[in-house]
Order: C-alpha cells, then structure tokens, then sequence
C-alpha cells in the first residue's frame, strides 16, 4: 500500500499521521510534498507518527534524512514518533536512531517541541 | 525455468522493484524462511533491483533486469542482472560514518550486506552481477518447489 498522510494540530505542532509505506516512487514523494506543504505555510514544528507505516526502503530513511534537515535548515523541528519494530531495526542498523528524536508517547511528543 | 530455479528477464521500471520484491517475498515463504528472514531477504532483493534499474540502467528502455532464483540444498541464492556501466563499491561511501549519516543515498548496498548471509559483487563493462545468498534452516512450505 502507497503512503497515506493526514495531519492534525495539537498545541502548535503538526502531527503528520503516516499510513503505508515509504519506499522509492510514490512513498518517498507523498511525504517529501507534505513536509514542504507544511514548511510553506510557516509551520515548522512537525511529528511524523509513524505508527501505521509497515515498510521502509533506503530510499525512504532518505526521505526522512532529507525532511529532518530541511525542516533544521528552516529552523524547525521534526521528530518521529511510534517506529514500528521493522523501522526502528532499521534505524538501528542505519544509526539514524540517535540522530532523530524518537518518542513513543503523542503527549509527551507535542509537549517536548521548544 | 526449471526445477528448483526461476528466472525472469524485467523492463528498468519502478514497477519492476515492487515485482521483484512480491517475487522474493513469496520464493522466500515457500523455502521456509521466517517472517522477519523473509522481509531481509524481500527488502536485499528491492534494493538491487532499484540499484539495477537506477543506477545500472538508469531506466533505459533497451536494458533488462535479470533475476534468477535458486534453492540449493543449503541456501536461496537470488542473482540480479544489469547491463550497466559497471558497479564500483570502492566508490561508495561508508554511510555509518560521522560524516555521511545524514546523506539521503547511499545505504542500499549497506543493507544488503546487512540482510543476506554472503553478498558477491560481481562488476564488469556488460553491466553488475550481484548474487543474494541466505543459509536454508527450514523446509520449504508445503514441501513444495517453488514455481512462477
């Protein structure tokens, strides 16, 4: 199944809910333009709840890459939220798990954007 | 095609990655694998044939993709074709270094050698042969060969 997004606001940050899965074509693109749809509107601080997303690619842990220094470069804050088992391994294996801020609880996610 | 053996012979598309990842995905159900070696073995065979339909023919309607798949008495051997320039691994950065972990390429062979048991690169000016290998522990399935 292609990615799926919807996003929502809670206290000034977007949460970008994520369905499906990120990999090289459709995926990576539904995300890459979500991103720039939020950054295009001022919105800086954004969640990906990643909680429904089953497979990734290397194409799309370059997805993510991407979207987490984009939004940086603008000054903003990306964080992820809810890995499956099969995208934490990944960002295990990859060392990108130290690199992202990872959090597994929606309200103490929204609460740590400064 | 025959016996233990398959083999397809694909157009460089997007659409072939998916279906060479479905193929994968099922040969390595039918040879007994575990849900989490299937999804190893399924994501191996994504990334080389992305880096064949990419990086190796670079979409060009005249060049194929082969890819072959063997069940040996002790392993799946998966063998993927392109008729690229050649792939140089010494040209391609550590990604788990300090100062390549934020690239947004780059870690597709990384995973492969990650995800498979033994990894044999094979370039040459016809194009990279790549050979997927992973260690049989069950029996297949249904006791069944797989077949297309």
């Amino acid at each position: 199944m292609n990615l799926k997004t919807s996003t929502r606001q809670v206290d000034g940050v977007n949460i970008v809910d994520c369905s499906g899965r990120i990999t090289l074509g459709e995926g990576s693109v539904v995300l890459r333009d979500q991103v720039k749809d939020l950054l295009s509107k001022g919105q800086k601080k954004i969640l990906l709840n990643l909680g429904d997303v089953n497979y990734i690619d290397s194409s799309g842990i370059g997805e993510l890459v991407s979207a987490y220094t984009t939004v940086k470069n603008q000054g903003g804050e990306l964080k992820l939220l809810n890995l499956t088992k099969k995208v934490h391994d990944l960002l295990q294996i990859t060392k990108l798990y130290t690199v992202f801020d990872v959090k597994d609880d929606e309200t103490a996610a929204v609460k740590a954007f400064r | 095609m025959s016996g233990d053996r398959l083999s397809y012979k694909l157009d460089s598309t997007l659409e072939t990655v998916d279906s060479a990842e479905q193929t994968a995905n099922r040969v390595a159900t039918e040879s007994g694998f575990g849900e989490d070696e299937v999804m190893q073995i399924s994501m191996a065979v994504r990334e080389a044939t992305v880096n064949a339909v990419l990086h190796g023919n670079a979409y060009d309607p005249e060049k194929k993709v082969e890819l072959e798949f063997e069940r040996t008495e002790s392993d799946l051997v998966i063998t993927i074709r392109d008729q690229g320039r050649g792939l140089d691994e010494k040209h391609i950065p550590n990604p788990l270094a300090p100062e390549n972990l934020l690239k947004t390429s780059g870690r597709g062979i990384f995973l492969i050698r990650s995800f498979m048991d033994d990894v044999k690169i094979t370039p040459s000016q016809s194009g990279t042969e790549i050979k997927l290998i992973k260690h049989v522990h069950g029996t297949p399935a249904g006791g069944k060969e797989a077949s297309q």
